[in-house]
């Protein structure tokens, strides 16, 4: 028996030694050197036309399927389950107040109990479909991409499509994530190790130069790691020293494409563990601003570190996500006015993912960071595009408030979004008082406007 | 993590669902949907909180009641079905129904099952009757501090003067028929602005301004 399994164990050693080899001789040549020197091979690219062919084809079975079963095929946005038409309170209450009574339009009315129509409708039409709620849930596709994640109503179909499935699901997590969580490892070892040792250099260009330099070899080992194929646009409106980057925020990997194509000083709180690690070890090869968790809270305090760091010309620009949560990159909600005051200039980024390859928003009230991270890991890729805007600055006569919905509304414009007004914070908050009682206040004014309202 | 797969809807429920509101297919999924994303706890059921949790929901000044509209009587979840029926009132009247068999049950959306609905919002403790404080209480959830209570007092007493015709200082279901519909007979113009507003959307449907106008024709 002994005699038996000996030359096995050995062939075994021997075939996992080479295979280890020959999995890192490749790795090394067609991921990390391109990603220091800034190069691509087009795998990627090559990669993601050939997953959507296969997305065609399975939507392609599961619109047949359907049609044999004959039902309508779930569309989330080719037909709204309410057609919504944008009136004003005034003009609804007077159309039903119009079309109810026979009374003399002219003859102002009071009070009809047919008021309510308006209300109740409203109400009703929110619980059907609002816009803000869905905002914080992720994206519904069109069209299967062969995640059961992103699995609404897609049941059994066809044995072909099963079996793609299956095999989907053998390469994205027998070969595509380990293959991404060594990368991952690699490029934040690497990162914590250049720069602690850049750390050590004395401050001058050498430092900034070499930062620079590691800063981003180690970003795009991490985008390859989520095999991220970005397209930037408009490269020449990229941030320049001195200013502030906003960008719409749907996740923290943001921050990751971002950060692979220029440099960028972060802003953001202090966490402990692993991310304190990194943090601190980025901090002493170039200037970031992290706050303690007790200063967040103060808000002079963070705008006087942020505008010294602004005016300081020889450091990088800011990043900065004025929503202050992660949206599900269907639309723009809110930005806060803290960015917008400091009187530096703006450079706006929109940032649009392409839900078909892998859903990058992270729900942080369903997924912690680590799971967060093994699902983007595990997805076929992520697939966004960049655009720098040309920059902003605040006008005269505008205040900080206006401005901010004026770069908003151009990111939101550029990255095909939604601008709303909400404020991203109603994810875990109730919503203000104040909004109702305006709609108290409109509807006051119409019975009867001679009155004056009590309170003004 | 498997929620959804395990809590989908299973065809003869949507069958029956179909029959009982007038839904279509897609639009039943498409508002179990709605439904299981409203529903934070998974269980199957929604609470007040999760209707409260609506912001658009939460301004309107008369959120509450309509969140009550959906919850049974004493009760404090409301089920998929529940839901459904609640949301069919909202449902147009389409052509094809006017003319339906008469002995049937009526629809859910029918328009005096609307007008209940409506009426509904104002009698809280469904006596039938629409009492002053009644009145006056839905009337201080829409106007909020902006009028005096004297003032306000003044609009109900008005209303409740034109409205009661039995002299019981009380609006029943049929005085409030009267009081938001028009007596008369039937407008043509109105059926035309009526028609030209209606847009039927594949797969969808609507609740607008229509809805009110609906309610007008007796016939």
């Amino acid at each position: 028996m002994e005699l038996f399994f000996n030359p096995f164990d050995n062939l075994l050693c021997i075939l996992l030694g080479i295979s280890f080899t020959v999995w890192f001789t490749l790795l090394l040549v067609f991921i990390i050197v391109p990603a220091i020197f800034g190069v691509s091979f087009g795998i990627r690219r090559l990669y993601m036309k050939t997953l959507l062919k296969i997305f065609e084809w399975a939507t392609l079975r599961i619109e047949r399927g359907a049609k044999e079963k004959n039902h309508h095929l779930y569309k989330p946005y080719s037909n709204a389950i309410i057609a919504r038409e944008p009136t004003s309170l005034e003009e609804e209450i007077k159309e039903i107040r119009r079309s109810g009574s026979n009374k003399d339009l002219d003859s102002a009315s009071e009070f009809e109990m047919s008021d309510i129509f308006y209300f109740a409708r409203r109400g009703v039409e929110s619980i059907m479909d609002d816009e803000v709620t869905k905002r914080f849930s992720a994206e519904e596709l069109e069209s299967w991409n062969l995640l059961t994640r992103s699995n609404n109503n897609f049941t059994y179909i066809s044995l072909r499509l099963t079996v793609l499935w299956g095999l989907g699901l053998l390469i994205r997590y027998g070969f595509l994530l380990p293959l991404r969580v060594t990368l991952a490892f690699t490029g934040v070892g690497l990162l914590v190790f250049l720069t602690s040792v850049i750390g050590l250099l004395p401050n001058g260009r050498m430092k900034n130069f070499l930062s620079e330099k590691v800063h981003l070899m180690c970003y795009r080992i991490c985008v390859r790691a989520l095999t991220a194929i970005i397209t930037y646009h408009d490269s020449e409106n990229k941030p320049k020293n001195g200013g502030i980057c906003v960008a719409n925020h749907t996740s923290p990997i943001d921050v990751i494409i971002l950060a692979s194509d220029g440099c960028y000083a972060m802003v953001g709180q202090i966490h402990g563990g692993l991310m304190g690690v990194i943090q601190r070890s980025m901090v002493k090869a170039c200037p970031h601003v992290w706050f303690e968790r007790s200063e967040v809270k103060d808000r002079h305090l963070v705008a006087k570190r942020l505008s010294d760091h602004v005016q300081d010309k020889s450091k990088l620009p800011i990043l900065i996500f004025p929503e202050g949560t992660c949206i599900n990159n269907t639309s723009v909600m809110m930005f806060k006015k803290g960015s917008f005051e400091i009187g530096a200039t703006v450079y706006p980024v929109a940032i649009k993912y392409d839900p078909r390859f892998g859903d990058a928003f992270w729900n942080s009230s369903k997924f912690g960071m680590v799971s967060y991270l093994l699902r983007m890991m595990s997805s076929w890729a992520i697939v966004c595009s960049v655009w720098y805007l040309p920059p902003m600055s605040r006008e005269e006569g505008e205040d900080a408030v206006q401005f901010a919905n004026r770069v908003k509304a151009a990111i939101a414009r550029q990255g095909g979004l939604v601008d709303l007004l909400w404020d991203g914070g109603l994810k875990r908050e109730k919503v203000k008082d104040t909004f109702k009682e305006e709609q108290q206040k409109l509807y006051s004014k119409m019975l009867r406007p001679s009155w004056t309202p009590l309170t003004t | 993590m498997g929620s959804r797969a395990s809590t989908l809807l299973r065809e003869e429920e949507i069958e029956e669902i179909k029959k009982e509101t007038g839904f279509s297919h897609s639009q039943i999924t498409r508002l179990y949907s709605r439904f299981t994303s409203l529903d934070k706890g998974e269980n199957g059921t929604l609470s007040r909180e999760d209707f409260q949790r609506i912001p658009e929901l939460a301004i309107n000044p008369l959120g509450d009641r309509i969140i009550n509209a959906f919850f049974p009587e004493g009760e404090d979840q409301v089920n998929f079905r529940g839901f459904m029926r609640t949301l069919a009132h909202f449902r147009p009247i389409e052509d094809n129904e006017k003319n339906k068999n008469p002995t049937a049950s009526e629809p859910l959306n029918s328009r005096s099952n609307k007008l209940l609905f409506a009426f509904r919002l104002y009698d809280l403790d469904r006596d039938d009757k629409i009492s002053r404080d009644e009145l006056l209480q839905v009337l201080r959830m829409m106007v909020g501090v902006n009028i005096s209570d004297e003032q306000l007092g003044s609009i109900a007493d008005r209303t409740i003067q034109e409205a009661d015709t039995n002299g019981d200082s009380c609006i029943s279901f049929q005085e409030f028929i009267k009081a938001s519909l028009v007596e008369a007979n039937i407008n043509n113009t109105s059926f035309n602005h009526l028609t030209k507003k209606i847009k039927i959307l594949m797969g969808a449907f609507f609740i607008n301004a229509t809805e009110a106008n609906l309610l007008n024709k007796l016939a």
